[in-house]
């Protein structure tokens, strides 16, 4: 207990680190879809991009099939299955299609993890009403490299 | 994307909560209410859907109690609301002293109404949602006051007016003096809103018969509205649910009676040209 008390002031600040170093979403550099730099800096945590393919903002198992996530219930049947994604793409194109799968997929149903601009009537969050302010990307900077950390797991 | 494998793990998530359903595009099964009202559930699509071949009612989509839920009228809770209805229609309101009644007689009268709205209004000159049109009968007609757009009071008259039309196909104008209407309804149709950036098509042209997390999409079609969703227990409206689906890709929704929604409204209607009305449905 007190040692998953300790990782949590870990993570928290890694992820304080993490929002002064990361570039604005705008200033991220795709190259082929792919982002080489690390958001952050600080590496991802597995166990965090775990939670986060489960719930809120990511949800990215309500598209996604991952075998390795067969204990959560309702998997998505929107986009390709995620088991071995680690073989089919390098972590720096894993970061691009986390971060911005419109670019490496043109057109793609899947959303932008980190953007923040450029929408049709963006909202505030699900409550149907005009946003207050700029909008925050769905996920962090540091939650994308975790979520990275996560894909990097998925071998076959 | 691989269908099997999709399915496949759709499978085990389900078998763990021993639904044994299968997970499937549209189904085979049937819909004839009360033992005699045949529901065309799957038709050719209209001429101008460009990427579908075949429309169907979301009740193909929809797990068997639920469906069996609406072949009854004893058992579709929907109905409920349809008797409630059905007072009001004779109840007179206003400074007219008169009901729905003394204009149209029964509600089966009107049958033929339903599958044809939103409709062009020429004395208006606009295009008109059945909700405005019974708004327009309260004002001008009975002089009474104007009834909430998705109000109880409405919403149940609008399934009243769907109940009697209720096998008859569904059958909107999209041209003439409608065309410009529908043109708007049909570019928010594929219009990608909100953060996520998803318009109805991604989900309900695209990826019908898919799993999204727990829901099964259908069509998105409107030929069962209102709705009786056993998720609220209640009468959902047509333009509830736009409002719902659009806060849902976290956008700024429109409002319900808005011309947006109305011209939504009229396109989205017009996708089921050809499935029979089937209001008040049963849906999850
Ligand atoms: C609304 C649907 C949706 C959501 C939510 C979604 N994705 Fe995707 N994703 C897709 C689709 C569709 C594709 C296929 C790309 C295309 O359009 O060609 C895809 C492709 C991918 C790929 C490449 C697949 C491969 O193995 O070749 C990865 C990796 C991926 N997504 C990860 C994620 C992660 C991680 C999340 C959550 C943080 C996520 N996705 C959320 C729809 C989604
Ligand atoms: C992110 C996915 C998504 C998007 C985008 C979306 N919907 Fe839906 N919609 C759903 C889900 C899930 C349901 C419930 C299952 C079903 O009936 O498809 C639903 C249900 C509906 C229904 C009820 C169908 C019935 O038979 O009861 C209608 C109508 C509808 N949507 C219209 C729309 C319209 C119009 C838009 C765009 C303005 C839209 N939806 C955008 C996910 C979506």
């Amino acid at each position: 207990m007190g040692r998953g008390f300790q990782l949590a002031i870990a993570a928290s600040l890694c992820a304080t680190m993490a929002v002064a170093d990361a570039p604005a979403p705008a200033d991220v550099v795709y190259e082929d879809g792919a982002v080489a730099q690390s958001l952050t800096g600080v590496a991802g945590d597995v166990e965090s991009g775990r939670k986060i393919m489960n719930k809120g903002a990511g949800n990215c198992i309500a598209c996604h099939q991952v075998t390795d996530l067969q204990d959560l219930p309702f998997h998505g049947e929107i986009g390709p299955s995620l088991d071995g994604a680690a073989d089919r793409w390098e972590e720096s194109q894993l970061r691009g299609i986390v971060a911005n799968a419109k670019i490496m997929f043109p057109d793609t149903m899947m959303p932008s993890f980190y953007k923040n601009t450029g929408y049709i009537r963006p909202g505030n969050a699900y409550t149907g009403k005009a946003p207050e302010g700029e909008l925050s990307p769905l996920l962090t900077a540091q939650e994308v490299e975790d979520v990275v950390a996560y894909l990097l797991t998925l071998k076959e | 994307m691989n269908k099997a494998i999709a399915r496949g793990v759709g499978a085990v998530a389900l078998s763990a909560l021993s639904v044994t359903a299968v997970l499937a595009d549209a189904d085979d099964d049937q819909l004839v209410i009360n033992g005699e009202i045949e529901i065309v559930t799957e038709a050719a699509a209209a001429a101008h859907l460009e990427n579908l071949d075949t429309v169907y009612s979301g009740w193909r989509f929809r797990k068997d109690e639920t469906q069996s839920a609406q072949a009854d009228d004893f058992e579709n809770p929907g109905f409920i609301f349809v008797e409630t209805a059905m007072d009001s229609w004779n109840t007179v309101e206003g400074e007219a002293g008169k009901s729905c009644a003394s204009c149209h007689g029964d509600p089966e009268d009107m049958a033929g109404a339903k599958p044809t709205y939103p409709k062009w209004n020429e004395k208006a000159g606009e295009v008109r949602s059945l909700e405005m049109q019974v708004n327009g009968c309260r004002t001008e007609q009975m002089q009474a006051e104007e009834w909430k757009y998705t109000g109880s009071d409405m919403t149940n008259m609008i399934a009243l007016l769907s109940s009697v039309s209720r096998g008859m196909p569904v059958n909107v104008a999209i041209d003439g003096p409608a065309q410009a209407t529908w043109e708007k309804g049909k570019e928010m149709y594929y219009t990608r809103y909100g953060q996520l950036e998803l318009s109805c098509a991604n989900c309900h042209e695209d990826n019908y018969g898919n799993m999204i997390r727990a829901d099964h999409l259908s069509q998105g079609q409107i030929n069962g509205f209102p709705a009786y969703r056993l998720k609220n227990t209640k009468l959902n409206t047509v333009h509830d649910r736009f409002k719902g689906c659009i806060r849902d890709t976290r956008a700024e929704t429109f409002s319900p009676s808005s011309a947006d929604l109305v011209a939504l409204e009229l396109y989205v209607m017009s996708r089921g040209n050809g499935l029979s009305v089937e209001g008040p449905s049963v849906r999850n």
